[in-house]
Parts: structure tokens; sequence; C-alpha cells
């Protein structure tokens, strides 16, 4: 039963692209017998444990491991002191100690781990350890911690950690219509739900292997080696199977801390977090302010943006530089705004630190452009897919930063055609409060809301960002077959997928294996920032059509190509098969991809070319709401998304609809809540994640305008859909209840105060 | 202590089991049985549900030793030797697989739902798994692979 509309290209190839194959990896994941990072297992294995601080701001007086090294089973128990490389270590800045010293910075700093026999052993032993503090007050509020005279996070370091300032047009330009509004994002968490985990393994030669979850080996390997000591070489990463990501395996968690258990003990040492643990052991998305100003002429057509955004870093920097940058860049919306005044800050405090959560600083701005857009509709009286048309961007535009939209920006199609879908059914399956029967209907009313939003793809500023593929063809029992060698991390997104359609399709051999990802291969850079089926997919492309080049050299013929394991001449005739123009030798390449350079910011006026492409998804959500209770029930949600090229139709609807669920979860439940500095919800009893009873029957429209620069056509796709289904959701509250809901996730008494 | 059940038809035995470990930590770490997940360990997300003498139970708030003398089956038990369980194929075929790290206890919570009712509405769908989280996917593919298992064991 498909819901979906796709428009555009057909399927060619057999499982090449444009098919919806089956996952390589699925049928071990319905039967329980894939491997993930917490399955793992090793001869003489050990566990290891982690002691945390307590507190989230407090100097470290003294640590005593000596009661956890006289527990039975214990083998070693370590500190900072023990770390023999680097004592810090981070993705922007190394900041972020291995194990605290001096100052623990944020409540679940990692102090001290311990390895034992039983990992029971190892956490009742970690607690043994007698670490003694003297409490300091903690900075947990932004907008005081920025000013000048907040106390230190950072001691000698502003609590600044980024400001990026953007101007264009006339910073003193004045509108007719003028809508302000202050508005809040609460801390979201990642929630993936393989929690972090992996089985380090010393080896002969002084160097450790690490099979773990992540989303990057190579940035994992280059930080880990740092503290260890060790040259990069004898540091081996390999991917083990990854139970969920969206960011927050970006930044090192157990990585460092069981390899050099590994190291001291000379037994294999695993580590797995428990929920609890997980909700410390990673960092989250910011927390955001934002103040926005929006000036518009009688039709509503906007003549400027002035906005301030202010996102909440945490106690370590992880990507909190890059996500501000996207927060600012992309912070007005996919809307043409001839002057702009934006200023992004991202500050240090002793909260729990914040780094990259799927959507990237675009989230947050999002409820804020789309929150504004809704009060603009109803200052200048139009509707609120009218506003978002009047002003949407399109190719040639200007973004604040001066950087020219290039390539398809269907923002005003991608607004039509949600708003043309058939309404949501009168009557839902459930109505609010579900299946305890809190309402039969009566105090239920119904709105519906829209969203829009623009996602950068791939890494921004300048950044050399690039991918490896190798990829080998050879006769495997006489038959043509492919084998594709990447570091890219498969975290659930089907990339495993989508790298062999891609070798089907440019080589026309249907027997193609996904290597392990391991960093016995250059780096395939990050799984994130919706860049690897652009990246490593681009990569693996290069390396199939060098494959090619090297094969039909052998021939002295124009116009060849591979087809279903045959050589074909231009006209389409049989020049001979695959298998006898391989012969015995296999013909291997390994290629480094790249996209089109992008260039850093201006660091006053936030001028130039950051962003490799943009792109776009819109949402229609319906709701009713029990005003009463304040509770909501999602009825529907619909998705419009421009995917340049559908290269996995069925795994570009699973990315819609779970980046879908991730944004409704915002605008309705979700939020790591924090008081003084201490989580209050770090478990999934507190911590509630959409169920299948919150989500509604989601309905999209795919459309497929290639991109002229990328692999074709595509663009990322992980992204956008997570975006603006929040601002849809809660505009669908707004029009149901009138309340004005400046705040997500929105709780009950929001509504129910608002309305009595 | 000394466990012994029956695991997937077949009696094993775990020996020096603590009493506070849970049916999910002697199935992971003792019996070699790692198909059931460890997501939240108090019952929320439903990633490490088995049959425990024929009801589906989240193994991680089951002691070990309340397994004692019962009969448990796993994912790792429901496919046969010709193949997958009709839930397992479509769950492959629908798409309904990201990360996987759901997957086991949502096979063996929809092998349990069609047990009960083979051909369920949507509604009854959704209620018969609101206890089984799922953070890649949201729900929609699951709801089409039960679907169509729904189908699929009409046709057996």
């Amino acid at each position: 039963m498909s819901t979906t509309t796709h428009l555009g290209l057909a399927a060619t190839a057999v499982d090449g692209i444009g098919a919806s194959p089956p996952r390589p990896d699925g049928r071990l994941k319905v039967t329980g017998e894939f491997a993930f990072s917490s399955d793992l297992w090793a001869d003489d294995m050990v566990w290891g444990a982690t002691l945390r601080s307590p507190h989230p701001r407090a100097r470290i007086v003294s640590v005593n491991v000596g009661p956890a090294l006289a527990v039975p089973g214990v083998l070693a128990a370590l500190t900072h002191e023990d770390v023999p490389g680097s004592k810090r270590y981070g993705l922007e800045h190394a900041d972020q100690p291995v194990l605290a010293f001096d100052e623990v910075r944020y409540q679940g700093e990692p102090v001290a781990v311990v390895a034992a026999d039983h990992p029971e052993v190892a956490a009742r032993a970690a607690s043994l350890i007698e670490v003694e503090y003297e409490v300091l007050p903690p900075v947990v509020d932004p907008e005081t911690a920025v000013l000048a005279d907040s106390p230190r996070v950072h001691e000698g370091r502003p609590n600044l950690l980024r400001h990026v300032p953007i101007r264009k047009g006339d910073p003193d330009v004045t509108a007719e219509v003028v809508v302000s509004g202050v508005y809040d994002v609460g801390m979201q968490d990642q929630a993936f739900l393989g929690p972090e985990s992996g089985l380090a393994i010393p080896a002969e030669d002084g160097g450790v292997d690490l099979y773990v979850a992540t989303q990057w080996l190579h940035v994992d390997r280059s930080q880990v080696a740092s503290s260890l000591g060790l040259p990069p070489e004898k540091v081996r990463f390999t991917l083990a199977g990854v139970g969920g990501a969206f960011g927050g395996r970006e930044d090192l968690s157990m990585q460092i801390h069981a390899c050099l258990l590994a190291l001291r003990t000379g037994r294999p040492v695993k580590m797995v977090y428990g929920r609890e643990e997980s909700f410390f052991g990673h960092v989250h998305r910011h927390p955001a302010r934002m103040w926005y100003e929006h000036g518009a002429d009688r039709d509503g057509r906007l003549v400027y943006v002035k906005a301030r955004i202010l996102l909440d870093g945490g106690a370590y920097a992880s990507s909190s530089g890059a996500v501000v940058a996207n927060a600012a860049t992309l912070g007005i919306g996919p809307y043409d705004v001839p002057n702009v005044v934006m200023d992004g800050e991202v500050v240090y405090t002793n909260n729990p630190p914040c780094g990259a959560m799927r959507g990237f600083g675009a989230v947050q701005a999002c409820f804020g452009y789309e929150s504004q857009m809704d009060r603009l509709a109803e200052a200048v009286g139009v509707g609120p897919v009218e506003i978002r048309v009047r002003n949407a961007m399109k190719t040639g535009d200007l973004m604040p930063t001066g950087q020219v939209v290039e390539g398809p920006a269907p923002v005003a199609e991608l607004m039509r055609l949600v708003e043309e879908k058939p309404p949501a059914p009168a009557k839902s399956d459930f109505l609010p409060g579900g299946t305890a029967n809190t309402t039969r209907g009566e105090g239920v009313v119904r709105g519906v809301g829209y969203g829009i939003g623009i996602k950068n793809v791939a890494f921004s500023e300048g950044f050399d960002d690039y991918s490896t593929a190798r990829v080998r063809l050879e006769l495997v029992g006489g038959r043509p077959a492919v084998l594709i060698h990447t570091a890219a991390a498969e975290v659930g997104q089907g990339l495993v997928t989508v790298l062999a359609q891609i070798a089907r399709t440019e080589l026309g051999v249907s027997q193609v294996t996904i290597a392990p990802a391991d960093t016995n291969v250059g780096s395939a850079g990050s799984t994130s920032a919706s860049r690897q089926t652009y990246m490593t997919g681009g990569a693996t492309k290069a390396a199939c059509e060098a494959v090619r080049e090297r094969l039909f050299a052998r021939l002295d013929a124009p116009g060849l190509r591979l087809s279903d394991g045959q050589v074909l001449d231009s006209g389409g005739r049989l020049v001979t098969s695959l298998g006898e123009l391989l012969g015995d030798e296999a013909v291997e390449e390994t290629v480094e991809w790249r996209h089109r350079p992008t260039s850093p910011l201006d660091p006053e006026t936030g001028q130039g070319n950051a962003h490799v492409q943009y792109a776009f998804a819109a949402h229609r959500a319906t709701v009713d709401v029990d005003l009463e209770l304040g509770l909501v029930r999602v009825v529907e949600i619909v998705t419009a998304q421009d995917v340049g090229k559908a290269i996995n139709p069925d795994a570009v609807e699973g990315q819609i609809h779970g980046g879908t669920a991730q944004g409704l979860g915002l605008a309705l439940m979700e939020e790591i809540q924090v008081r003084d500095g201490k989580v209050r919800n770090p478990s999934f009893t507190d911590y509630l994640l959409p169920t299948i009873m919150d989500m509604p029957p989601m309905r999209l429209d795919i459309l497929e305008l290639a991109d002229p620069h990328a692999p074709y056509g595509l663009r990322g796709i992980g992204e956008p859909p997570n975006i603006s289904s929040t601002p849809a959701v809660v505009a669908a509250i707004r029009a149901a209840t009138g309340a004005a809901l400046t705040r997500v996730p929105v709780r009950p008494e929001h509504i129910t105060e608002a309305v009595c | 202590m000394r466990v012994t059940c029956k695991i997937n038809g077949v009696d094993r035995t775990a020996d020096d089991v603590w009493a506070g470990e849970s049916l999910l930590y002697l199935l992971r770490e003792r019996l070699g049985l790692p198909g059931s997940k460890n997501a939240c360990e108090q019952g929320e997300c439903g990633s490490c549900t088995v049959y425990l003498d024929g009801t589906p139970v989240c193994s991680c708030l089951v002691a070990a030793g309340q397994a004692a003398g019962r009969e448990v089956v796993t994912v790792e038990g429901l496919g046969g030797e010709d193949g997958l369980d009709p839930v397992q194929e479509a769950f492959l075929r629908a798409g309904a697989v990201q990360c996987g790290f759901c997957t086991p206890g949502l096979v063996v919570s929809v092998h349990d739902l069609l047990e009960r009712s083979p051909a369920p509405s949507d509604p009854e769908i959704r209620e018969a798994l609101a206890g089984n989280l799922c953070r890649c996917t949201g729900y929609e593919k699951i709801m089409d692979a039960v679907r169509l298992a729904s189908a699929s064991r009409e046709e057996r």
C-alpha cells in the first residue's frame, strides 16, 4: 500500500539506481543475526565502565581509585593521569578532557574508567572510586553567560564560542508591516536505539583494533590515536553494526576509554552504555532562544528580517561552530529577502554539551522563521501558503550570504503540492489521549498548519570535504562481481544498498558486495549533513567509471557501454562478454572524490559561497486538540520534498517518514529537561519518543528535479524532512486553538493556559 | 546460580548466573543469542521482546532466574529451517528495516499480534505495537510490513 507519488525519472537497470532492492543487511537484521556494536564478543573479554561527575561544575580536589582496584574481578581503574597522549579531544576544538582533570564542566563528564570481568562488577567498582569535589555554581543561562562579565566556563576563554554575523542590503530599512517574536527550542536527544558501544582489542604491535558504532571512522581514529600517543596506523577502526546515529555519534564517547583499558589490561575490552548513561554519553541538539523581526509591505512581501539566534553549546565545543553557522546562514528560511541583519551566537555553559543532530542548526531557526511567516500572514490578511509562495526563493536568488541559489529551488511548488493534497480524513483513528479514552470528541478542535524549510547538504565554509571509494571488478566463480570498499558509516539509512545500486548501473554487473567499512581505505567523511549518497555515492560512481575506462582501453572502439554482463558498442551490438574482457585479472581503482569547493564566511558580514547544495521540504500537518486537557493528536502529515533523483525510492520514503517523525517529536514531546545544569529525565520513561500511536499516516510527494552539479542530479535527503514538520505541527495547533505557542516542545499546559 | 530453560526448542543451561541478571543478559551474554536488543533496560522500548511460555515479554524486565524451567522463544527461533517467518520476510520486503535495532523486538511483537488477530485493522496494529519504539522509520513502513505479513500468512 503506497501513498506516495513519485514525479520524474524512471528506473532503468535491474536493481540499479531508481530501483528499491532490499537491503543487503536486511536478512541478518530481521533474523537477529546482524552484529551491532553492543553484540560483539571476544575470547577473554572484559567489560569497561565509566565514573561520571554528579556535578555540572566542580573543582576536582582528589581522585582515589584504590577502592575500585580492591574489588575482586577488577583489572584496571584509570584517570586522566593514565592518558598517555593528548588529554583533550574535540571535533572543532580539542577542549574536551578524555578524563576530567582540575575541573568538571557538566553533569555526567567522565572522570575515571574501570575494567572488570563482569559489567556489574565494573559499574560497582567505578562507583567506589573516591572523588573529592569542590562544588562551584554552574553557568547555566545562555543569555547571561554570553555577557562579558559572566563567570567563565573555560578559564582564559570567553564563553562566546562563535558569533556569525550576516549582513545583506540596508540594515536601517523600514517597512509598513512589522511582526516580531521570541521563540524557544528545547534540548532534543538523538535517542538512537543502539547504545554507545564497542570492543577494543589490543594488538601485538602495541596498537589497538577498535570495532565501534560511529559516524566517521577516520576522524574518530585521529582523535583516539592522538590521545593514546600512537601513530594512526597503529589504531585500526572497523565499523560495527550501528543502531541509528542522527548526529549523536559524530563525537567520541567510549572510543578512547575502551582503547586505554585494552592497552592497560592486555585484554579485549567491551563497553556498552545503558540508556541513562547514553543521555550523558553524547551531545544533544542545541537549545535555542531566537528573537525575530520581519518587515514587509502591505501585500506581505518581505522587506527585511532582523534576527538573533542564541544557541546553548553546553560545556564543550563539539561541532557548535558549524551548527551556529547553519542556523545563521539558513536562518531566514527559503525566502527571497533583500535586507537581512542576522546574528547567530553559540555560548559555553555548564549544561550538557550540544553538537550535531539531524537538521544541525536549521531545525531551530525554522521554528522561528516559520512561526514568523504565520504571524506575517495574519498581519496582512492572507493564508499561510500564500504568504510563503509570495516570498518563495527561486533559482538565481541571493541567499543572505550573497550566495546565488543554483539549481532547482521549487519552494513555491512544494508549498502548492502540500496545499493541494486532499484534506485529512474527517475522523481520525484515535482522538487526543489515544486509548486512554479521555474524550469522546467533546472539546476537540481541528487545525491545519504549514511549514517549509531549507538545509545545506555536505560540509560547508571551505572545509576540504571528500570521500574515498575503492571498486574492484573481477570474475568470481566465473561470473563478474564487484567489491566496493569505503569507510562510510552505514547507520541505518541504507547507504550500503545505494552503493551497490550505483555499481550495478555503472558496470552492468548484478553481483555487488560491500566490504566492511574500516580504516584500511581512505576517509569517506562523516555520515552526516545528508552527504553520504552525494559524496560516497559520488566517489563510488567515479571509481566505477575509472574501472570502466581501464577495461574499455583494452578494446579499440568508441562509444562502448556495459550492460548486464556484456560489452555493447554504440549501436547496442554485442562486442564481447564482460567475463572475456576481464579474464583472470581484477581491475581495481581507488578514487578520492570532492564536491565543488566552498568558501569561508566573511567574519564581519557573513558573505561567502559557504554551501554546496540546498535542499527543501514542505509539510502540512492536521491535528485534533483536546482544549480541556491540552492533548494533541496529529491526524495526518503531508510532505513534499525535492530529492533531485531518488536513487532508492523506498529508502527516500523511509528517510522522509523518519525525519518527519523526529520533527513531530520535537514539536510535542521530546525534551531533555535541564535544571541548574542537571538532567531530570535521562530515561525512555521520562524522555518521550513518538510511538506508533503518536504517529499519523503520512502522505508524500517526491519531486525529482535534477541538480546539474550532483551525481545523477541527486540531493541529500536525510535532514530536510526533519526541519519543517515541527513548525507545521505547531502551526496546526495554533490554528486549532489560537494559542501563541512560542516554545517547542508544546506542553499541554501551554494550550490549556492559553485557551482557558 | 544455575539456570536451565528451553530456548528456541533446545534445553540450555547457564552457570554462575548472578541473581541480578535479567533474562536479556542471560540470552545475550551467556547463551550466545544477541538477537534480542538492549535499548532502554526498563521495558519502554520493546527491543528485547521475547516469548516466555508463549506470552511476549520485555526480557530486560524478567530476572534470569524467573525463566528457569520455562520456554523462551527469541527472534532467532522464529524462522524455520526453510527460511524466514512471513513477518521477517514482510519487514524485509516492505522496507521496514533501517538501522534494525528495534526490528527483532518488533518482529516478535508482530508475530504475536498476527497469532492472536490474523487480519488486524490499522488502529489494532498501532495499539499492539505501542510498546515498541522505532527511531528511524516513523512507523509507516512497519504498518506496511504488518499488512503484508497478514496477507502472506493468509495465502499460506
